[in-house]
């Protein structure tokens, strides 16, 4: 059954015009009439006929010019155009398909043949409106992502860019639609000073690959802000995206903790290439993966094991995505490690490098890669980074201040739990107490960290003498951790009400042999010296600073006035 | 890419062979290689030696291949890795989940 048409014809000759018309109607189509060109484009405009059965030669304006008129007012639909034709020389048939015709039919007319004209071109009229239906469908699919990949883009630079990227001694580049092919970066302040950075990278593209940033980005920012240790902060990401993430959607990630009171970073590489500190001396220590990637394994089987790094001023972590690597050129050749490398044998001053290897990334590709992502973080003076204060969530409590408590941690609970966020979340409950939160927070630090290893560990500071026993020390460091069973840190908390304001006296002992006051006695300021730094930041951080004076341990003061 | 799966005679050991490119073009393919297998296979073995190419999504589908095979207590081999390949899957320290030669 066809569908009733309307059909156009076009025909001076009034016998014909009849003609055609009993045909197309016994069809069972609707026929309109027109007797020259002119006539039947301005019934053209006015009922927009499905099909037009055109004579070339008419009085007024031919057929010619009639499908040329039609055809443009048409557009893009198909509105096929038969002449009807006496002429036979190919020239003019010729002539009809040039001007828009799509077929032709040879006067005197036949009906089965016109009949079998008509249908075959309603099928090919038909064929082309479903083929503009779905191109319209598809671009209005196609609108509708590209307006939610906005959205989520904007939404996902949000989560990848805030933190502290802009930190003066941190540079990166990430193409813009890095992120949306998992490539994602973090870098947030420890309330302890320094910070942690994370440049990851999720397997897969698009949307899918995208969608782990939110929950690891979350994870990250959190547990940083509260005091959490990077192994903490990775065990948490790992343990999420192994639980929320399908099964072969993982996290290739590099995570730094760069403290520049300590002049230390940790590194933790589970699938990245190869990053590499470089030192102002020129030496290239490459920070390898030594881990599977986030994501992969069981928490019971994930290893957080991290390598420490002794650091000095100016010296630079550089990281990269695989993207950086996996650069193409024209002639579909990688940039590999090899350029890059050579990158960092030309490079003559160290400031210069990161631009050096972005020139040499754009010479190489020609073009901007959609997927790289280059991240330089160095190790600057730790006043040289400003730190926003802590944020709170509440006002805290302005009564809270007469109360003390005593903690001990004991062997098992020292192997596996960080007790700083703990303390530092009670503490803070102390209205007075914030705006000295990170110093608060750096002398809990230090005088913890001084407690388990050299108190309950047995820890020689005197190791990390140099970079090699630097390293030495934090290897025996986890070994002794992990076989610890007794020993333990106490914390003595005693906080006071005092002329309006209030005062804190903290004091931390431990199992050990004691105290090494040595550590807190000025010491000349030696940049090549690798220990001894944390517990001189305690002298400074704290308003009172004691020990020996018949109870074990340091004790460490903090006060503040009425309505600080 | 093409993804061809042969079954050993007694059906204990299952050899997935990848030509070309292995990324996420291969996903179904490579799935279908070992589910629409008709024998339960103890052991499998992915041949890499005409693979020319291998990305993180292809990783992906090796850990999924891992969990199919019953995760920790599955036997996989991947085998003839050229050099690139043995790289990328030593950077992510694949070695720890899969036997690689």
């Amino acid at each position: 059954m066809i569908e009733r048409l309307s059909i156009l014809i076009v025909e001076d000759n009034a016998a014909d015009r009849m003609l055609l018309s009993a045909i197309v109607s016994r069809q069972g189509h609707r026929a309109l009439t027109a007797s020259n060109g002119l006539e039947a484009v301005a019934l053209f405009d006015r009922e927009r006929p499905h099909l037009v059965l055109m004579d070339a030669l008419m009085p007024v304006m031919d057929g010619f010019e009639a499908a040329r008129r039609i055809k443009q007012a048409a557009g893009e639909a198909l509105v096929p155009i038969i002449f009807l034709t006496s002429l036979t020389e190919g020239e003019a048939l010729v002539r009809c398909l040039e001007a828009g015709g799509d077929d032709f039919l040879a006067k005197p007319y036949n009906r089965v043949i016109l009949e079998a004209k008509i249908n075959a071109m309603d099928r090919l009229r038909r064929l082309q409106e479903t083929v503009l239906q779905q191109r319209d469908l598809i671009g209005q699919h196609n609108e509708y992502l590209l307006n939610e990949q906005r959205v989520a883009k904007a939404v996902f630079d949000k989560v990848a860019h805030s933190g502290c990227l802009d930190a003066p001694n941190i540079r990166y580049v990430q193409s813009p639609f890095a992120v949306f092919n998992g490539d994602l970066l973090l870098a947030a302040y420890k309330p302890s000073g320094g910070m942690h950075v994370l440049l990851g990278d999720f397997t897969g593209h698009g949307l899918p690959a995208a969608i782990g940033a939110m929950p690891l980005a979350e994870v990250f920012y959190g547990m940083t802000a509260k005091g959490y240790s990077l192994t903490d902060v990775l065990r948490e990401v790992n343990a999420k995206l192994r639980h929320i993430l399908p099964r072969g959607v993982f996290c290739c990630a590099t995570l730094l903790n760069v403290s520049f009171q300590r002049q230390a970073v940790e590194v933790w590489n589970g699938g990245l290439p190869n990053g590499y500190l470089l030192r102002v001396n020129g030496e290239r220590v490459p920070l390898v993966s030594r881990h599977l990637p986030l994501g992969v394994l069981e928490p019971a089987a994930f290893n957080d094991a991290c390598e420490v790094y002794p650091v000095s001023l100016g010296d630079r972590v550089f990281l990269f995505s695989d993207g950086v690597l996996e650069a193409g050129n024209k002639q579909a050749q990688l940039f590999g490690e090899q350029r890059l490398l050579s990158v960092f044998a030309d490079n003559q001053k160290p400031q210069a490098l990161f631009d050096e290897i972005q020139q040499a990334l754009l010479q190489f590709s020609g073009d901007q890669q959609d997927d790289v992502s280059l991240l330089e973080v160095s190790l600057v003076e730790d006043g040289q980074v400003k730190r926003p204060p802590l944020t709170f969530s509440d006002n805290g409590h302005n009564h809270l201040l007469d109360w003390s408590a005593t903690f001990e941690f004991r062997g098992e609970t020292l192997r596996y739990f960080n007790p700083l966020p703990f303390l530092l979340h009670l503490l803070l409950e102390v209205q007075g107490l914030r705006p000295q939160g990170a110093a608060l927070f750096t002398v809990l630090a230090e005088l913890y960290s001084n407690a388990l290893e050299h108190g309950v560990l047995g820890l020689e500071s005197s190791l990390k003498a140099n970079a090699e026993g630097f390293a030495d020390y934090y290897r025996q460091r986890s070994d002794r951790l992990a076989h610890l069973t007794d020993g333990f840190v106490r914390f003595h908390l005693r906080l006071l009400p005092e002329g309006g304001g209030g005062r804190l006296r903290l004091r931390v002992e431990d199992s050990g042999a004691g105290f090494d006051p040595q550590l807190l006695l000025p010491q000349p300021d030696d940049a090549l010296r690798l220990s001894g730094r944390g517990l001189a930041l305690v002298r400074q951080l704290s308003e009172r600073c004691q020990w020996g004076d018949g109870e074990p341990g340091v004790c460490v003061e903090f006060s503040w006035k009425a309505g600080a | 890419m093409a993804i061809t799966s042969l079954p050993s005679l007694d059906g204990q050991e299952l050899t997935i062979l990848i030509q070309g490119r292995f990324d996420f073009g291969a996903h179904q393919d490579f799935r279908n290689a070992y589910e629409s297998v008709s024998s339960t296979p103890q052991r499998y073995i992915v041949d890499l030696k005409d693979t020319t190419y291998l990305d993180s999504s292809a990783l992906g589908m090796l850990l999924l291949l891992r969990d199919y095979a019953g995760g920790d207590d599955s036997m996989i081999r991947l085998v003839n890795c050229s050099s690139d390949v043995r790289k990328i899957l030593a950077i992510s320290n694949f070695e720890q989940l899969f036997n690689i030669a």
